[in-house]
């Protein structure tokens, strides 16, 4: 054979992300999981099989384990305290700088989500939605926390107040419907408020997850900050519930069975589930502050007033 | 003890918030019936009966130290005072006045109440006053050189003092009114005791605010540090601004569980004051008879 | 000097010659009544099972009531009412108006207040000197607090708008019986919702005085409904499907039942669970107001207090001096007759709690702990213990780990700052947490690692109906006090 046969033969079994067909041999994307600032590929070595909408184009992506959300909480509890010391000045500008970056992709962008079956305008708005939607948490870093926040009249002598902590690490379960958006919208509100997250991407939309991880991973945020999974919901959702070292748990979706299996589990170690009914991932109102307030914790401090 | 023994920033913080709390706890302790009256009558043994007034005599001092020994007349089991306190010109007269009773003589000096003199005729009044009969020194510090600091001098100045006492008790008076904080109230007791108080004092009477239960308090536990460090029990005298028995009772309660037994006497513990001795009586006399009483019926000296 | 003194020792003694007389508040002015039926829809109603059980004073072991012990169709009932009452009147009610309810009842609980506080003494077996000081005027103010949250409400949601949730079912412990029922029902009602209250079975005193109070401020019927009885009857509350919401205050244990029982629910929940606060001191601190602190923290309320200070940590340098000062501060405390104005620490609640604590103490002789109590007697009668501390114990022993409701202390050193804060928050609760240091950065630094939801700095145990209280971790989810405490009865709407 020689090798203008066996390009050829390759070109015609690979894919090509639906491009038009160039004489070029395509590069394939590897997808892999996001952990720790890195890229590997499930401990568990299994895959599943994703095809576009077409049923062509098979792409494998990662079936993650139990233990790959294992090594993501150590990450993540591991990286927590330093990010929230981060100021929130600091935090708005990565968040920022995450919109720019996935700015910069769009088209990329655009392109994974019209292969798992949006329309282009579907997708087009998807994708700016979701610029737009981190642009605007960015802009509550430093603001949450004046509105949310209290100065607390006490009868005694003391000066006492009331402000917004991270509640910590945070696992999380992205909409199954939204490939991007429905990731924005759990990370962008945990990680401003200085929470960690370790977050399970759509299992029939998952290709934008790993290509969010690396426009996370050339933004400024720090490893174990933003941790992104791959896999199936119905394997992992008992262990993203029941982890005993993470803090709150966010669910997108309406399957009452898993809303409730998740609050049981929860009550192990009175984790704050945090449930958000997908209706609106594409409403302007689907983002607001409550949202960061949602993963935060009230500290109330009391000092005296005296001489 | 010698200067170089203590350091100045040896003093620990005292929270202001925190210690009026406390006082706050300590004035809901209910003191009734027995207990009472037991307390009224320490109370009264502990007295300072004084007179620190520019118009002074001979007579009125005379007449105080009558008060003094038999503080009301025509009735049963009632203590002398602890001591009548006076400038050192009339610690003759009270001295003669006192002879065979228990009551001692306490004369300020060094210049009180400002203490703005030399330390040459600080000393000599001491003396004075120690020769005249005194047994007890009730002296000021320099709260202006406290202030700006120079505690060296004002150690140096009490152990001088104390020198110059001899046989006679050194009380010292730091002013507290005039000190603002209390870190500067507890720093000022850890310097007195150590440059040779035998009691230290939070007030001349002259200024205000004078005596008052956070003050004490502070004070007491200053006392009580100094007792486990070095062993010596150093007394306490709150003056000023102590007219009813009822406050009386409060500041012996903090007293009580500040310090405990051995320091429950006069001895230890007085009260400089003038009207209080009469609140006290009427309130030894009402315990006793169940009526409430008018001043009218005690004598007023 | 005649006598060649001996060296003696160098020891404050407190057993002083002057003792205080006994100064028992008098309860002549209270009423009680024999037996107390469920307060349901604005009257009481006696249970449909016909049973009582009996509440006792814990500190003469003596019947003070029967109390009704409400079944499945006691709550139902109350249940009920309250929806009817919350579709028919108080959801319709002006909110100036249901303001002007929550004043009145304010006003009557500070008009009743000795009668509350001798009964909650009585009761409870707290110190007279607490409920009448703390925890009476306290439950009033909170209600005089959320009173004026009523027709404020879009204030509180800056953004957005709320409305109230429906009917909550609140569960309150014994602890704090007035003082919990005022914290739940009063933000409660000034968001708009109507509520049925259980009190603990042992403590259900002054919640009924309170449903009294509420019937004679002529609270419209089923607003409040008050119903007594024991872990059942809070269950058959909690798994009501006509509640919309708990608010639980008690055990980290009970409020994971709960949490999972209304799992499969659309209820919202508030818990506030179980505390082991770290009080920390370092060696620069105010010693003395810290020690007060310290003494507060822990033997405040018996120690019966989810937020109590019950692991003290000691930087080196001044521990045995801040353990001297505790001892001879301890000698002071006064155990004995609640009732008694000048007690500073009451009785246990109960039989069941004392032995709980009486376990622990053995616990920590067992596992080497060296234990030391004052040598004050307490009566022969009634359930007390002596207050109580543990040096030589380590951060894995059982009395460190786990909470003990008790008056019992237990005392760890540090060297240094990053030592103290990883040993606090080595912990599964995040409750509250105490530092004490006279210098003003280390204080935000250490009380902002503290991974706790209230932190009081050079003071101890200060509550205000201002001031936002629940913890991190286990020790529960949401606020109660405050404008955060109004939060969890409202659902905020984007619009």
């Amino acid at each position: 054979m020689d090798q203008s046969t066996k390009n050829k033969v390759e070109i015609e079994k690979g894919h090509s992300n639906g491009h038009t067909k160039s004489k070029r041999l395509d590069v394939m994307k590897t997808y892999k999981i996001y952990i720790d600032g890195k890229f590997p590929r499930t401990e568990s070595g299994r895959y599943y099989i994703l095809k576009d909408s077409r049923g062509e184009n098979p792409v494998n992506i990662c079936q993650s384990s139990r233990k790959d959300f294992r090594e993501a909480v150590v990450a993540a509890r591991k990286s927590q305290p330093s990010w929230a010391a981060k100021s929130a000045y600091n935090k708005g500008q990565i968040l920022y700088r995450i919109a720019e970056m996935l700015e910069g992709r769009k088209s990329q962008f655009i392109e994974e989500l019209i292969q798992q079956g949006s329309t282009a305008a579907q997708a087009e708005k998807e994708v700016e939605l979701s610029i737009d939607r981190l642009v605007y948490y960015a802009g509550w870093s430093d603001k949450y926390q004046q509105v949310f926040s209290a100065v607390n009249p006490v009868e005694s002598s003391h000066f006492n107040f009331s402000m917004a902590e991270p509640t910590g690490v945070v696992s999380a379960l992205s909409s199954e419907n939204f490939g991007l958006i429905g990731l924005v919208s759990l990370i962008a509100p945990a990680i401003v408020g200085g929470n960690t997250i370790i977050i399970l991407a759509s299992s029939v939309k998952p290709l934008c997850a790993v290509t969010f991880g690396e426009v996370i991973n050339s933004s400024d945020v720090p490893s174990g900050v933003v941790n992104i999974l791959t896999g199936y919901r119905s394997e992992l959702i008992s262990h993203f519930a029941n982890h005993m070292d993470v803090n709150a748990i966010v669910y997108s979706g309406n399957d009452s069975k898993e809303i409730q299996l998740i609050k049981e589990l929860s009550s192990l170690n009175v984790k704050r589930a945090i449930i958000y009914k997908e209706v609106d991932q594409m409403e302007e109102n689907s983002h607001n502050g409550y949202r960061i307030m949602d993963l935060q914790e009230i500290k109330t401090t009391w000092h005296p007033v005296g001489q | 003890m010698k200067r170089s023994e203590y350091s100045f920033n040896d003093s620990p913080a005292i929270d202001q918030v925190g210690v009026e709390e406390r006082i706050a706890r300590f004035s809901k302790r209910s003191i009734k019936k027995e207990s009472k009256l037991t307390a009224l009558k320490m109370a009264l043994s502990m007295v300072d009966l004084t007179t620190l007034e520019a118009k002074d005599t001979p007579g009125k001092v005379k007449q105080l130290c009558a008060k003094a020994i038999l503080p009301h007349a025509g009735f049963e089991g009632i203590p002398s005072v602890a001591a009548v306190c006076v400038y050192p010109n009339f610690v003759r007269i009270a001295k003669t006045a006192l002879q065979g009773s228990s009551v001692k003589v306490a004369a300020v000096a060094t210049a009180f109440p400002s203490g703005m003199s030399t330390r040459k005729v600080k000393l000599e009044e001491t003396k004075w006053a120690v020769g005249e009969g005194a047994d007890e020194i009730d002296m000021v510090i320099s709260r202006g050189h406290f202030l700006a600091g120079e505690y060296n001098f004002v150690f140096d100045e009490i152990a001088a003092v104390k020198e110059a006492c001899g046989e006679a008790h050194l009380k010292v008076i730091l002013e507290t009114g005039e000190l603002s904080t209390l870190d500067n109230v507890r720093r000022a007791s850890d310097l007195a005791m150590h440059a040779g108080a035998d009691f230290i004092k939070t007030s001349t009477g002259k200024i205000q605010p004078a005596a008052t239960l956070p003050v004490t308090l502070v004070m007491l536990e200053a006392i009580r540090d100094f007792y486990y460090e070095t062993g010596k029990q150093i007394g306490m005298k709150p003056a000023g601004g102590i007219a009813t028995a009822k406050l009386a009772l409060n500041y012996l309660v903090v007293l009580r569980e500040t310090l405990g037994n051995d320091w429950l006497n006069s001895d230890m513990f007085r009260f400089g004051a003038s009207a209080l001795a009469n609140d006290l009586l009427m309130q030894i006399v009402k315990e006793k008879t169940g009526v409430y009483q008018s001043l009218d019926y005690f004598s007023k000296d | 000097m005649a006598k060649k003194q001996t060296k003696k020792t160098v020891a404050i003694k407190f057993n002083t010659d002057w003792q205080y007389a006994p100064a028992p508040e008098n309860k002549d002015h209270i009423r009680l009544e024999e037996k107390y039926d469920l307060f349901i829809n604005g009257k009481f109603t006696p249970p449909s099972s016909g049973k009582y059980f009996d509440t006792i004073n814990p500190a003469t072991e003596k019947k003070l009531a029967s109390v009704a012990d409400a079944n499945e169709k006691d709550v139902d009932k109350a249940v009920t009412s309250a929806r009817t009452a919350y579709d028919k009147t108080w959801s319709k009610m002006p909110a100036k108006e249901r303001a002007k309810y929550i004043y009145r009842i304010a006003r009557i609980m500070q008009e009743r207040a000795r009668e509350l506080s001798v009964i909650e003494t009585m009761d409870g077996g707290k110190a007279i000197r607490e409920s009448r000081d703390v925890d009476v005027p306290l439950a009033a103010a909170h209600f005089f607090y959320y009173a004026g949250w009523a027709d404020k409400i879009k204030y509180a949601v800056p953004g957005a708008s709320a409305r109230a949730l429906g009917v909550a079912g609140q569960i309150i412990p014994w602890n704090f019986p007035l003082l919990m029922a005022a914290w739940k029902i009063a933000p409660a009602l000034a968001a708009g919702n109507t509520v049925v209250l259980k009190p603990a079975e042992t403590t259900p005193l002054t919640a009924l005085k309170l449903a009294e109070i509420i019937r004679d401020a002529d609270l419209p019927p089923g607003v409040v409904n008050i119903i007594t009885g024991a872990g059942a009857t809070g269950s058959a509350l909690v798994n009501h499907p006509g509640i919309d919401k708990i608010a639980f205050t008690g055990s980290t244990n009970v409020g994971k039942i709960i949490q999972k029982s209304i799992a499969g629910t659309n209820k919202k929940y508030t818990l506030e669970l179980g505390g082991k606060a770290a009080n920390i001191i370092f060696e620069d601190a105010a010693i003395d107001q810290a020690v007060e602190g310290v003494v507060n923290g822990i033997f405040f309320n018996q120690g019966h207090v989810c937020c109590a200070g019950s692991r003290l940590f000691v930087q080196e340098s001044i521990a045995k001096k801040v353990i001297r000062k505790l001892k001879d501060r301890m000698e002071t405390l006064i155990v004995g007759d609640p009732l008694d104005k000048n007690t500073d620490i009451g009785a246990i609640n109960s039989k069941m709690q004392l032995d709980k604590i009486n376990k622990y103490l053995k616990i920590g002789v067992n596992e080497g702990g060296e234990m030391y109590q004052p040598s004050c007697t307490i009566p022969s009668k009634g359930f007390f213990c002596r207050p109580t501390l543990f040096t030589n114990v380590a951060q894995s022993s059982r009395i460190v780990q786990e909470e003990i409701f008790g008056p019992v202390l237990s005392i760890q050193t540090f060297r240094t700052v990053e030592e103290v804060i990883e040993k606090a928050n080595n912990i599964p609760y995040g409750l509250s947490g105490g530092v004490w240091t006279d210098k003003g950065s280390k204080i935000f630094k250490v009380t902002s690692a503290l991974r706790a939801g209230v932190i009081w700095a050079n003071t101890y145990n200060k509550f205000d109906p201002t001031s936002p209280f629940g913890g991190y971790k286990e020790s529960g989810v949401g606020r109660e006090g405050g404008l955060h405490g109004l939060m969890p009865y409202l659902e905020v709407e984007h619009n």
